[in-house]
């Protein structure tokens, strides 16, 4: 409507660019400038990729990093894996009523915080914890058995915490396919195997990617699950930088870490979006 | 079902056992958590030694229960103090901005959404050094330059609110935006042609329009704020919100007070979460 410049507009722009400005953008900045500075001297820095070459060079911090990304990636599929049947049954043969029921029933454990789930989680799975008195009770284990503090109490929690991110975009998605288009395929001679993958799953392709960013996300960036459900050997990067920051206080080096966590970020991402064809502002928007 | 599609007996059930067991897996840890804040034992786990409301009311060492237990309350206090700043500023921006992406054409329209976004797909531990190292530099510079100590800008709660407005204020904007797409603008020509300034327009036609998405903005940004942790974790200061104050103690060893505090924010969610139902439903 308004295309001149009138004081209504600029008062309008102030807000989003002194937040983007201020909050997202110099912080950014200043951050790498951090992490590209060597000390050499008492209050005296230098330029230099130091503290990137300390990260390359240090088995430890790569390996946690490959750790990271791999598990962060075996969680948004086993997410998708176990969310899509649940997102179709939600979207198509869940009939009348039930239907809205069953979708708030999926957002309801994550209007409480993950501290509280992964709390549960604990709860369940340690040594004097639900599961463990079950199976002795069963008679299946002879003594107390420690689930907790592994890999795949991880996964668990990691799957459990993001499970929300990935059914609402699947549920919406397949809820705007038409069922006629599922009745034609059959029609057509397709098989159930052939409609799902000819016709379901190119429908659902903006709802399973956008899941599967804000699901990998979740879990690369996540710090409470791996620390409260992981052992003592199973690191997650966000522990490094955090340990960089606030134990150590060695900023300039956690500043790196920091900027590395945000390429592997962007490069899953963005390498996601290029392979199915998809855009930041189609699926976030 | 799809009526049309011939049915399977056998798929339809293993559908609904399938969709079940999910649901169990989803409430389990909360159905857990939420029993044993009665447990008549210093450890939230089997066996059971019978029912109690003490680790809620209890008043005596060692079951003293959550309404006696001073740092709980005070961290319960600050979560909402620092929920209530940051989702009021981001009503307040995500309504601006969504009038200026849905308003206004310029320059760099696009780039700028694009930005917006943004905060939504960088993981909320960068959000929170990035603002800690700017803020401790600005801090540094003005200590260099004039001996000012500014205390705000050290980790505490004002850098808690700006952390968490950081990427609540992208959602505030995409719930708000959504809502304001769907208004008939003739509706607030026709205020105008009866004589109502832009202003008086849009404060009187518009803004009582947008209000629900307002509200649930509001609610899901003061959630979102309440059970942060990533961002918040890295610029608290010595006033922790609760969900800090949890984590310490759970590190330390947890008793079911811990559970009793877990089912106190499960009934205030869903009790939030019900009242913005309730806001949409009547819109």
């Amino acid at each position: 409507m308004t295309s001149g410049r009138s004081l209504g507009f600029y008062l309008l722009l102030a807000p989003v660019l002194l937040w983007l400005a201020l909050l997202v953008i110099i912080p950014h900045v200043d951050l790498a400038l951090v992490s590209l500075r060597e000390r050499v001297g008492v209050g005296q820095y230098a330029l230099s990729p130091a503290n990137y070459l300390t990260f390359l060079n240090e088995p430890l911090y790569l390996v946690t990093f490959a750790r990271t990304a791999v598990m962060s990636i075996l969680a948004t599929i086993i997410t998708l894996i176990i969310g899509f049947p649940v997102a179709y049954y939600i979207a198509k043969m869940a009939r009348g009523k039930l239907q809205p029921i069953l979708f708030v029933l999926c957002l309801v454990p994550f209007w409480v915080s993950e501290l509280v789930r992964t709390f549960g989680w604990m709860i369940l799975l340690r040594e004097t914890g639900i599961i463990s008195s079950l199976l002795q009770w069963l008679g299946l284990v002879s003594g107390p058995v420690e689930l907790l503090y592994n890999d795949a109490a991880i996964m668990i929690g990691l799957v459990y915490t993001s499970m929300l991110f990935m059914v609402v975009p699947l549920v919406t998605t397949l809820s705007s396919l038409d069922d006629s288009l599922i009745e034609a395929g059959y029609d057509l001679g397709g098989s159930s195997a052939s409609v799902f993958r000819e016709i379901i799953v190119p429908h659902a392709m903006p709802g399973i990617v956008s899941g599967c960013i804000v699901v990998f996300m979740l879990s690369l960036g996540n710090y409470l699950t791996p620390i409260m459900l992981g052992g003592k050997d199973s690191l997650w990067f966000t522990e490094l930088i955090y340990s960089q920051f606030i134990v150590r206080f060695n900023w300039e080096l956690g500043a790196a870490f920091g900027f590395m966590l945000l390429f592997l970020s962007t490069a899953i991402v963005w390498t996601a979006l290029k392979l199915s064809g998809q855009s930041l502002e189609k699926t976030m928007g | 079902m799809i009526p049309t599609i011939p049915q399977n007996r056998t798929m339809d059930i293993a559908f609904k056992v399938y969709v079940t067991l999910f649901f169990i897996y989803l409430a389990l840890p909360l159905a857990v958590n939420a029993v044993f804040a009665f447990n008549d034992s210093q450890f939230p786990s089997l066996p059971w030694k019978g029912f109690t409301w003490n680790w809620f009311f209890g008043d005596a060492h060692p079951m003293i229960g959550v309404f006696h237990e001073r740092p709980i309350l005070r961290a319960i206090g600050t979560s909402i103090f620092i929920g209530v700043c940051v989702s009021t500023l981001a009503v307040i921006v995500g309504t601006t901005n969504a009038f200026l992406f849905n308003r206004y054409k310029f320059k760099g329209k696009e780039f700028l959404y694009f930005l917006m976004l943004l905060p939504l797909v960088i993981p909320g531990i960068l959000l929170g050094i990035s603002i800690l190292v700017f803020s401790s530099s600005i801090a540094n510079a003005v200590w260099d330059g004039f001996k000012w100590d500014i205390e705000a800008l050290r980790p505490g709660v004002l850098l808690v609110v700006l952390g968490q407005f950081s990427f609540i204020a992208t959602m505030a904007t995409l719930v708000i935006s959504a809502r304001l797409k769907t208004f008939d603008k003739t509706l607030e020509e026709a205020a105008m042609n009866l004589g109502a300034g832009a202003f008086t327009a849009i404060r009187t036609v518009t803004l009582p329009y947008l209000l629900p998405a307002m509200i649930g903005a509001f609610i899901v940004a003061f959630l979102m704020s309440f059970e942060n942790f990533n961002t918040t974790f890295m610029l608290v200061g010595s006033d922790a919100p609760l969900t800090i104050a949890m984590f310490d103690r759970l590190k330390e060893g947890s008793t079911p007070l811990l559970n009793a505090v877990s089912l106190l924010l499960m009934v205030g969610s869903s009790a939030l979460a019900l009242l913005m139902i309730a806001v949409q439903r009547k819109k």
